[in-house]
């Protein structure tokens, strides 16, 4: 019998490590022939620990399990949740990236192997740089960091440039409040990540890549560097990929606390050893990136979502989506919400029925009053826009930005001149104070969004006045994107920007 | 004040990251994990191994929020400040824990045994309010569980 039990960092901090040692030692204690999996998860936190048992080849689910559930699971007592697949909740997903998360033990290459790993790399070593870049452009794969740069033509820039040597950054410092689906895919499926890395080496001719990991995600360190080590002994890394004589070889670079570092010319600087400053662009860091040489720059999805776009061909990738937005999008749903977790669909779902039929609306029971989609520097969305298909060009028309997909829902409770003043202090705090607007514009935004609470109604002009300025005079999205979070917040709870004033007076 | 055992640790560590593209940040996370600070003493040091001056090393560790220059307490405790975590009370909490221990953000406990630091998102974001102990993770962080881990 096999026993799993997630190891991903979610599970671990609602106890799975507890719950793992309790199934050991209880099996032992009866003398049970079981096998304890540490797999990645599922993506539903709510019912984490999420423990399957397979028998006779069939997986069953229990969650959430406490270490006092467990000799009843063991007895078989324990009511069930059945297939995991029949979950409402993953049975309405499209599972293309995070097909094997939670499936298999992260670091059993065979186990990747055999539901599908390493059939993209190897179809692409068959290919040259310029066809795997074209399949790349075919498949609309837009870059899932954030700002939705179709990674194909990324990648010809980078395949074009003369250079004796180019490299692959992977962009896993994941900073933004509500998203953990880089977390969770490092720490659930890492070989597909190296995977899309070897195959962004052979597309553009880089034969070294660098993972810029955060360091508040120690279990993802853990394992990107253990799936390192046994990618290197299994031939996946070094001197000659899969046999194929190219070379391409990685290495896990851990950040240092610095949220401006997810940007990417800040992160380049970072990894080169420097202050995370912003780089004025162009130059482009596909042309001069990593000291000085062509770049590719991918967030984690971007590149963990390569190998199945090569294992299954661009056109079913792009068969799923919206207009320009093609594909799947794992979308992070988190805060004050009953059903919190990963959930990967077609892009195009409207973000109320994200909200209140998927994630089943608030933890608390109270009404949604806010959903801020994209991270901090994203917009604060009411319910009256909860219309809005989930895609990029449909959210831009709402003001709006997707981000990195997270989705972070608030309840009535929540005070939004609190949260509008929360995104200007996190900007101040975060700054590498390069550019003026962003170091010295968040300082001003807190004092005036202080003056509006303290009654000064005037000082709302101010403040919009000062947003502008931001969003148009900001070298990066730090500065220029943390308007949308205060002018969302603005525009839609006036209430919240008034009462104050009209209570004193 | 300065450690006699500085100078060959340092060298230990300058040799195991030579052949590095940009070693500065690697360095510094061996320093951490060595001293469990950023030492004054390193600077010229590093500065003279990356044939750097050193504003420039002192610029980049003060940059970072990771490189401290004194120790922490035995024990770090880091809250989340982030939206996902405030949706779900992080604030309350934090007042909670942090008035009951009597010091702010970024202080020690007299004892020396607990600092207390804001982090901006643990990942933890679906069962949150986060917290993080030393590399423990805590889900639905309360005071009881908080507790339990500085135990």
């Amino acid at each position: 019998m096999k026993i799993y039990v997630p190891r991903d960092s979610a599970a671990k901090a609602l106890g799975s490590d507890a719950v793992a040692a309790a199934i050991a030692a209880e099996a032992e204690a009866r003398g049970l022939d079981v096998i304890v999996i540490r797999n990645g998860t599922r993506g539903m936190i709510w019912l984490e620990p999420l423990v399957e048992i397979e028998e006779g080849g069939a997986r069953r689910a229990f969650g959430p399990v406490s270490p006092a559930d467990v000799p009843a699971l063991l007895d078989g007592t324990l009511e069930g949740l059945g297939k995991v697949d029949y979950i409402p909740f993953f049975a309405r997903q499209t599972r293309l990236t995070f097909a094997r998360c939670g499936l298999i033990d992260p670091l059993d290459l065979d186990a990747y192997e055999a539901h599908g790993g390493l059939a993209g790399l190897r179809r692409a070593i068959a290919m040259t740089g310029q066809q795997i870049v074209d399949e790349v452009k075919e498949s609309g794969l837009r870059g899932r960091g954030g700002a939705g740069f179709p990674t194909g033509i990324k990648w010809q820039t980078v395949h074009d440039a003369e250079a004796e040597q180019k490299y692959i950054v992977c962009n896993a410092d994941e900073g933004d409040s509500g998203t953990f689906a880089d977390r969770m895919i490092m720490e659930g499926d890492p070989f597909t990540l190296i995977e899309g890395m070897a195959i962004a080496g052979l597309a553009v001719g880089a034969t070294k890549g660098y993972v810029y990991l955060r360091s508040e995600y120690p279990d993802a360190i853990e394992v990107m560097n253990e799936a390192v080590r046994i990618g290197r002994a299994r031939g996946l890394l070094g001197a000659d990929v899969l046999g194929s004589g190219r070379a391409f070889d990685m290495e896990i670079r851990v950040g240092a606390g610095a949220y401006v570092c997810g940007e990417e010319t800040s992160l380049l600087n970072s990894l080169e050893g420097k202050r995370g400053i912003v780089r004025a662009k162009p130059p482009l860091p596909a042309l001069e990136g990593f000291l000085g040489k062509p770049t590719v720059v991918n967030n984690v999805i971007s590149l963990a979502t390569v190998p199945v776009i090569f294992e299954k061909g661009a056109q079913h990738y792009a068969d799923f989506g919206l207009g320009r937005s093609k594909g799947t999008m794992p979308i992070q749903i988190a805060g004050n919400v009953k059903h919190g977790g990963l959930f990967e669909t077609a892009f195009g779902m409207p973000l109320g029925e994200l909200v209140n039929d998927v994630a089943g609306g608030t933890a608390t029971g109270r009404p949604v009053k806010a959903v801020q989609v994209g991270g901090p520097l994203g917009a604060y969305m009411p319910p009256s826009k909860f219309d809005t298909p989930f895609a990029y060009e449909e959210f831009d028309g709402q003001g709006g930005l997707i981000g990195h997909a997270g989705v972070v829902i608030f309840d009535d409770t929540a005070d939004m001149l609190q949260m509008a003043r929360f995104a200007m202090e996190f900007c101040a705090v975060e700054s590498c104070g390069k550019c003026t607007p962003c170091r010295i514009g968040a300082v001003r935004g807190v004092e005036t969004i202080d003056r509006i609470a303290e009654g000064d109604g005037g000082a709302k002009e101010l403040l919009v006045d000062l947003c502008e300025t931001m969003k148009d005079g900001s070298l990066c999205a730090l500065g220029g994107f943390t308007p949308y979070p205060v002018m969302s917040a603005l525009e839609n709870y006036p209430d919240d920007f008034a009462t104050r004033k009209e209570a004193a007076e | 004040m300065s450690d006699p055992t500085l100078p060959e640790t340092m060298a230990e560590i300058f040799a195991r990251h030579r052949g590095q593209e940009g070693p500065m940040l690697p360095i510094l996370h061996s320093v951490m994990e060595a001293f469990g600070h950023i030492p004054e003493g390193v600077v010229p040091l590093i500065a003279e191994e990356l044939n750097l001056g050193r504003a420039e090393v002192h610029g980049v560790i003060s940059f970072y929020h990771d490189f401290r220059k004194e120790p922490a307490g035995h024990h770090l405790l880091k809250i989340c400040r982030a939206e996902a975590c405030q949706a779900v009370g992080a604030n309350a909490l934090t007042e909670r824990v942090l008035s009951k221990l009597g010091i702010g953000w970024g202080e020690t406990t007299p004892d020396g045994r607990i600092t207390v630091e804001p982090v901006y998102c643990l990942g933890l974001c679906a069962c949150g309010p986060a917290a993080m102990v030393g590399n423990r993770v805590i889900g639905r962080a309360d005071e009881a569980k908080i507790e339990e881990a500085l135990a």
